[in-house]
């Protein structure tokens, strides 16, 4: 199935089968690995993709309902070699330990921000909820998009 | 052989209609695909044929009818979360809404797929009963409304047809004198499959209760009306003796199994202890 979406800006034009995970179509067929896998169950948030505006799991999306979407991945976040805020303040709070949440962090804190740019901690906890870290470094994620807000 | 389902997406609900006349069971409809993908990832559910309505806007919506408020099986708990309608006039189902999950299920769960899923453990389920709901399901023979008390006929069993499709819940506004509540039990506060789920809606006047539905998720095959508890408090007057009652009431008549998530026993003597948090709100 041709599948015409935009991802992270530029417009692309996959042929896969419909019901493959828009996860295996960014990792596989695009070579963006920066979305990663955990569960496979939308229970860790790892995969987490912004699409037409929403964070969502990408590991619970069909292909085929991707056409015509918008799709934001981490990959997506810096412009021009500069990092988003976002990533900037990751890296000086030491918010990332092992790394394999960060994306899905980075994505759904993104999504937050969007919309809600000066967020209280427990509205950036709601945010993350979705999102687990096994190293449990929650409180620097939390202090990292905290942050960012009070720097935009 | 490589799994490789065809996919179709019908424009109309016309379409859909005569799909599911031809297909019936065979063919699998998805929507949000927050339960359908987690199924087919790990293999335990696999169809032919997946028949798309992701896109089928006509069954998104939520109507104000005057008495009643239609939703439509496409909406989402984000959605219903940011429905001024939903806030003001049935503000149980949005607290049932912001527990489903996280944001990202929350983004493309339905309330739908919740309803014809039909998980004992379904957070939005308790409220549709608690709130007298009545669903509307449609084929190519027509449409029928259901009440949502019949609904469920056993463990993951709907009254629906192979041919029928859910297009809409209908709940009854609350009057002046009816609160709702609800309740969920869980490992945590996101993410987590209820333990025991309970939405009560109470009708009083002056300190005496008039009227009580009590809705149970997660404590027997299908979501529960507790009846004998109900009739138990309906025309009283609450106090400490009269909730004592009900505790033991509700925790004798529902019918919980131990699972992975929690034991029988728990879910008997949490479920009385979350209906008594609830009549003390009251007192």
């Amino acid at each position: 199935m041709k599948i015409n979406f935009e991802i992270n800006g530029v417009v692309r034009e996959i042929d896969a089968p419909p019901m493959k995970r828009l996860l295996d179509v960014l990792r596989e067929d695009l070579c963006l690995t920066g979305t990663k896998e955990g569960c496979g169950e939308g229970e860790c948030g790892a995969c987490s993709v912004i699409v037409d505006g929403e964070v969502i799991n990408s590991c619970l999306a069909p292909i085929c309902q991707m056409q015509g979407a918008n799709v934001l991945t981490v990959e997506g976040l810096s412009s021009d070699g500069r990092l988003d805020p976002l990533q900037q303040s990751f890296l000086e709070c030491g918010a990332a330990q092992c790394g394999i949440c960060t994306p899905g962090m980075l994505i759904s804190a993104r999504s937050l921000l969007d919309v809600n740019p000066r967020p209280t901690r427990e509205e950036i906890r709601t945010a993350i909820a979705g999102n687990l870290c096994r190293c449990t470094g929650y409180i620097k994620i939390i202090d990292a998009i905290e942050r960012t807000a009070a720097d935009l | 052989m490589i799994y490789d389902p065809t996919v179709v997406a019908p424009t109309n609900l016309e379409e859909v209609y005569e799909l599911l006349a031809e297909r019936g069971r065979r063919a699998k409809i998805i929507a949000g695909g927050t339960d359908l993908m987690v199924g087919l990832n790990a293999k335990s559910l696999a169809a032919e044929e997946f028949i798309d309505i992701w896109r089928l806007n006509e069954l998104r919506g939520i109507d104000d009818e005057g008495e009643t408020i239609r939703i439509g099986a496409l909406t989402t708990y984000t959605q219903l979360i940011r429905s001024p309608l939903i806030q003001l006039s049935v503000p149980a189902l949005v607290e049932a809404s912001r527990t489903i999950g996280a944001i990202q299920i929350q983004n493309r769960g339905t309330i739908g797929g919740n309803i014809v899923n039909a998980s004992p453990a379904g957070d939005s389920l308790p409220v549709l009963l608690a709130l007298d709901a009545e669903v509307e399901v449609g084929s190519i023979r027509g449409v029928r409304r259901v009440s949502f008390n019949n609904f469920y006929t056993g463990y993951r069993q709907t009254v629906m047809g192979p041919d029928e499709i859910l297009l809409a819940a209908r709940l009854r506004k609350s009057k002046p004198n009816e609160r709702s509540f609800f309740l969920k039990v869980g490992t945590r506060r996101a993410q987590a499959i209820s333990k025991v789920v309970m939405a009560v809606k109470v009708g009083t006047t002056g300190a005496e209760i008039k009227s009580i539905s009590i809705a149970l998720g997660s404590v027997a095959p299908v979501v529960i009306r507790a009846f004998q508890t109900e009739s138990l408090l309906t025309n009283s007057i609450l106090n400490a003796t009269i909730i004592e009652q009900a505790k033991r009431t509700v925790s004798q008549e529902i019918a919980p199994i131990t699972d992975v998530r929690s034991t029988e026993q728990y879910r008997r003597t949490v479920t009385g202890n979350a209906l008594a948090r609830i009549l003390w709100r009251l007192m």
